[in-house]
């Protein structure tokens, strides 16, 4: 399957100083890196939590303690599939209990998702807050959830796509904005 | 990667990778069963019947918790408390149940081959909890789970299956499953409680106990079916122990490390010294916690095929 690239909105490094800035963001907004965990979303939102806990390490000289979420159960859309995704493990070694938790997504989109894994950590424990930081906000919500810190706003339409690419599993850098399969002929 | 069939009514025919995707999705289930809360929405709205027309506790327990941790509803049958007892055939029973709109069953029967039967008669998913001498694919892969989180991988692994091999629906699904996953399998027992042919099967066959242990690296030990004694198969209880009954002093003896697996019901003193089943070398506790996992793999990789979407 070849998707056709519309165009590079963000290069390398532009990734990397929007990370840098959205680590920022967080460590002032809750004064510091004491009481948040950092927790990611399978599975590009993993890697850019990672990278978001590196950059608030190097800053603050703190290590923020980092999970991983796979909200695949609580999706609202299994009951409308023919066969059941694959599901991988959670990995949260910490309680989140009266922690200010920063779910952290690679793009932001008709917030399903993110509804799926605020159910997921309610089941985990009674985070003292849960903060919401994406790469991408691309807007066509169909759900009352907002970002708290939003790496790049890029409007699209429907028949378009966000692809967040970084090094660590893409071996580069960028955001692109490519067109939907079903839309390539 | 999913599933080929609707159903799960045994391990024949089920492949490598469908083994792999049920025990590896298990994995997944383990870290939601350590929560506070362990319970996820998945089969929120799926109703799931446990139809269980032999007795049964570890297996109906298990399947009932699997289907509660993942939020489905569920109802229980038992024949001593049915229309079973009035002499509802089997067909009637099954057609009743699916009336009131039942998304899946879980099935155990004293006869081979019903829940394939079932299949023929309602749309539901049905899951075999052990027919007859036939299969108990969930027993198996929740032995096979327990195996791999010990050991890493199945592959080139030695598992010898002690005890009654020709009555046990449990031996005959591991066995399949087993071969599959590329373990080698060793079926240890009284000649008279042998499947005739068994090495048809790809599996090595013997009569002396002390073979298993010199050989195996996990030990299946089967319940002696007490209530099939009578038939004289095996002259007294205390000779089978003799021969064949796990005690600590052959486990030491065999100067290897053995991991010890049973199905249950343990016959202590039997096929099982009491202080074998309490000691470092038997995992039956693990298989018991690793069982609700399995089974809530199974009820979520099945329970997203939909006849009305196919």
């Amino acid at each position: 399957m070849v998707q056709k690239i519309k165009a590079k909105i963000v290069d390398a490094e532009g990734v990397e100083r929007t990370i840098v800035r959205l680590a920022h963001e967080v460590i002032e907004r809750n004064r510091g890196a004491k009481e948040i965990v950092v927790i990611g979303l399978r599975t590009r939102g993993v890697t850019i939590g990672r990278r978001l806990v590196e950059k608030i390490k190097a800053i603050e000289n703190f290590d923020v303690p980092f999970g991983v979420l796979d909200v695949t159960l609580y999706r609202d859309d299994f009951r409308r599939r023919l066969k059941q995704p694959v599901i991988q493990i959670s990995d949260i070694p910490f309680a989140i209990d009266e922690k200010h938790v920063i779910l952290v997504d690679d793009v932001l989109y008709t917030g399903r998702t993110m509804r799926a894994a605020l159910d997921a950590l309610m089941d985990l424990g009674r985070p003292a807050s849960v903060q919401v930081a994406v790469f991408v906000d691309r807007g066509h919500r169909e759900m009352p959830i907002r970002a708290d810190y939003v790496g790049k706003n890029i409007p699209t339409s429907v028949g378009e796509e966000i692809q967040v690419r970084l090094k660590q599993v893409d071996q580069e850098d960028c955001v692109l904005l490519v067109e939907s399969p079903e839309e390539v002929e | 990667m999913a599933l080929q069939s609707r159903h799960l009514l045994g391990l024949e025919g089920v492949n490598r990778e469908e083994i792999a995707l049920i025990l590896d999705t298990a994995e997944s289930f383990m870290e939601i069963l350590q929560r506070p809360i362990p319970k996820v929405p998945t089969l929120r709205g799926k109703t799931v019947v446990n139809l269980f027309f032999e007795n049964s506790t570890r297996t109906r327990i298990s399947f009932e918790l699997a289907e509660k941790r993942l939020t489905a509803d569920t109802v229980n049958f038992s024949t001593s408390t049915s229309s079973v007892k009035k002499g509802e055939t089997l067909k009637d029973t099954i057609r009743n149940i699916e009336a009131m709109n039942i998304d899946m069953v879980v099935v155990r029967h004293s006869a081979a081959g019903v829940p394939l039967f079932l299949t023929r008669c309602v749309d539901a998913a049905i899951i075999n909890a052990g027919d007859g001498m036939h299969e108990h694919p969930t027993q198996a892969l929740l032995d096979m789970m327990t195996i791999r989180r010990k050991a890493g991988d199945l592959q080139g692994l030695k598992v010898a299956i002690v005890g009654d091999i020709a009555h046990s629906r449990v031996a005959g699904s591991n066995i399949h499953g087993l071969l599959t996953m590329g373990a080698e399998v060793m079926l240890c027992g009284p000649k008279t409680l042998m499947p005739m042919h068994a090495e048809r099967l790809g599996v090595r066959v013997s009569h002396r106990l002390e073979d298993a242990l010199e050989w195996a690296d996990y030990l299946n030990v089967l319940r002696i079916q007490l209530e099939r004694q009578h038939k004289g198969l095996f002259p007294t209880i205390r000779e089978y122990h003799r021969e064949f009954g796990i005690t600590l002093e052959r486990l030491e003896q065999a100067k290897r490390d053995v991991v010890i697996l049973h199905p249950g019901p343990i016959n202590r003193g039997v096929e099982l010294d009491s202080d074998v089943a309490d000691s470092d070398f038997s995992v039956i506790l693990d298989q018991v916690t690793n069982g609700v996992a399995v089974r809530m793999a199974v009820l979520y990789l099945l329970s997203g095929s939909d006849p009305a979407l196919e």
